[in-house]
């Protein structure tokens, strides 16, 4: 049995000249969750388009395992279909596709029940929301409620939760966390990129990343602590590095 | 002008001539999404016309019918007393069944003051090879009243039908009229749009367009909304899908010429293999405090939204599905 449902091995990654992953290595247990904190554009979101195999995301050298199978090829859909998905930072609208459609489209099995836990999960009323359309006239707020729901519904193997508390008020800020630890319990791996080191606690491990590169892992009270004391006092970035790879460019 | 016959059609008491080419309407109309059930119901008002036959013309109170057959369809006057509110739709259900032909509705829609009401109009041509249908229609939305009118098409897959539907519309003061034109079932075939509407002080008009153009379709909507009163709102949201080899031209024009006049027009259209399509906004503003915006969005699918549908394991081809499918709801 693989001890790493997810491994990170050198992952480099540059677009039209600057670095935007630095040798980024990391290894996520199964069941666990992992706290991904760094500042604004230290390179997490990227990390997790690279994970996920996002367009204009494919590295420049290194490798991306998942229980031991390199998916570094893998196309963003066969990644989904292995059960890894993401809640991206700023979900998408969709015109005309029902909240609960949307909730159920990564399941296996169609399972209404599931959906209105889903929804009731992230407080929202199935009954208010179920029928509405994943559309402009929902709230950023509640629009990334719904993502949350549709990937605790989709069971992932491993979710990757791009900033799930922002956008999001305080009072909800909890239903969030509750949510995160029912999708451990579940068995989900979690990989919870946030900025916000408060949220660490929810964490198993933590990792802080800066200027594209896993600069400490830890615990997360360690964790935190180096990020409040080294990060925090030196919120603005130095000039990206220029580690003599070529970037592949790719799309913005 | 002749009256035609008016009855409720429950099935025991349908002329036994005309009972088969209803029955076969019933059929297209079902085809096209319809319930025929609920065109049975005594408090249904239901206009059917089948090429240039009135089946059913069953009124009901506030709601009037006058109908004449001319050679190639039919002239019909609908109206609507002021102040009378349904709480069931009028439905109303045109079609021409045979693969060939020509059906030309010449239409007056005339909605009293106060009135409320909705029109689910189902427009079938399921066998179509070479059909022309032609709606020409004059509707006027009285003061304070309010007008939704749906029409769904369902036409066959062999894309022989032109279709040419053209409307004029005046929207008086505090009236509301909404109008959605969706034709994404079945083949296009070839769809020419031309809607003018004419809205006074705050007046409201709001014209969605839904088309799904594949092989040689070809799809040129226009829509012309003339904010003429103070207050008066008015918005355009078109949403085509292009693929294979068909073509679609959207041109919206709308006119801000009443202080506090507020319009937007609001185009998607999504190009998909060999296809073209192109909007062209017009925007006229002949008052200081009128505004007119626009906003389009030509070609692929937004990659992100692409890319959060893979992200739960949909193909890329189901995603782009789901996107237009959705879109075209």
């Amino acid at each position: 049995m693989q001890p790493y449902l997810l491994e990170i091995k050198d992952l480099c990654l540059a677009r039209e000249g600057r670095v935007l992953l630095n040798n980024v290595n990391l290894a996520l247990k199964s069941g666990e969750i992992h706290v991904l904190l760094g500042l604004n554009g230290s390179g997490k979101s990227t990390l997790a388009y690279t994970i996920m195999g996002c367009s204009g995301y494919t590295p420049d050298r290194g490798q991306i395992l998942f229980e031991g199978r390199d998916i570094t090829g893998l196309s963003l859909s066969e990644r989904a279909r292995l059960g890894i998905t993401l809640a991206w930072q700023e979900p998408a609208r969709f015109e005309g596709i029902p909240v609960g459609k949307y909730i159920s489209l990564g399941m296996k099995e169609p399972d209404r029940q599931r959906v209105l836990e889903a929804l009731e999960a992230v407080a929202l009323p199935p009954a208010q929301y179920g029928y509405r359309a994943v559309d402009k006239t929902l709230s950023g707020g509640e629009r990334k409620r719904i993502e949350l729901a549709a990937v605790y519904a989709m069971r992932p193997r491993l979710a990757i939760l791009d900033e799930p508390d922002s956008g999001i008020d305080a009072l909800s800020l909890t239903d969030i966390e509750r949510l995160i630890r029912r999708m451990a319990d579940e068995g989900c791996t979690i990989l919870l990129i946030t900025h916000r080191d408060e949220l660490a606690e929810i964490g198993d491990s933590a990792s802080l990343m800066c200027l594209g590169s896993i600069a400490f892992v830890g615990n997360p009270e360690e964790t935190r602590r180096f990020y409040r004391e080294h990060c925090r006092l030196h919120p603005t970035p130095p000039e990206p590095l220029n580690l003599g790879f070529d970037s592949k460019g790719g799309q913005p | 002008m002749t009256h035609m016959p008016r009855f409720i059609p429950p099935s025991g008491d349908v002329a036994p001539a005309w009972a088969g080419e209803l029955k076969a309407m019933m059929d297209a109309y079902q085809q096209a999404g319809g319930d025929p059930k609920v065109l049975e119901l005594p408090q249904v008002a239901t206009l059917v016309i089948s090429a240039n036959q009135v089946l059913v013309a069953h009124e009901i109170p506030g709601v009037h019918f006058e109908a004449e057959s001319l050679p190639h369809g039919v002239r019909a006057r609908i109206w609507v007393e002021p102040h009378t509110h349904l709480a069931q739709p009028v439905h109303l259900c045109f079609g021409l069944l045979p693969a060939e032909g020509i059906q030309e509705i010449l239409a007056d829609y005339e909605i009293g003051d106060h009135a409320q009401v909705r029109f689910l109009a189902h427009c079938s041509f399921p066998n179509a090879i070479k059909v022309e249908h032609r709606m020409q229609a004059h509707i006027r939305v009285g003061r304070q009243a309010s007008l939704t009118y749906a029409e769904e098409h369902f036409h066959g897959p062999h894309g022989g039908t032109v279709v040419i539907p053209q409307a004029e519309v005046s929207v008086e003061e505090g009236g509301h009229f909404t109008t959605t034109f969706s034709l994404t079932r079945g083949r296009v075939g070839d769809l020419r749009l031309d809607y003018l509407v004419r809205v006074g002080a705050y007046g409201v008009a709001e014209l969605v367009t839904k088309a799904y153009g594949k092989g040689e379709d070809t799809i040129h909507v226009r829509e012309v909304v003339v904010l003429d009163g103070p207050g008066a709102r008015g918005l355009t949201r078109t949403r085509i899908a292009v693929q294979d080899r068909a073509q679609s031209r959207v041109d919206t024009v709308t006119e801000g010429n009443a202080p506090g006049a507020r319009g937007h027009m609001d185009c998607t259209e999504i190009v998909r293999g060999q296809a073209q399509a192109s909007n062209n906004p017009l925007v006229i503003v002949r008052h200081d405090q009128a505004q007119v915006t626009h906003e389009a969005a030509i070609g692929t699918v937004n990659r992100k939204e692409l890319e959060t549908l893979m992200a739960r394991g949909l193909s890329e081809d189901e995603a782009v599905d789901l996107i237009i499918r959705g879109m075209m709801r």
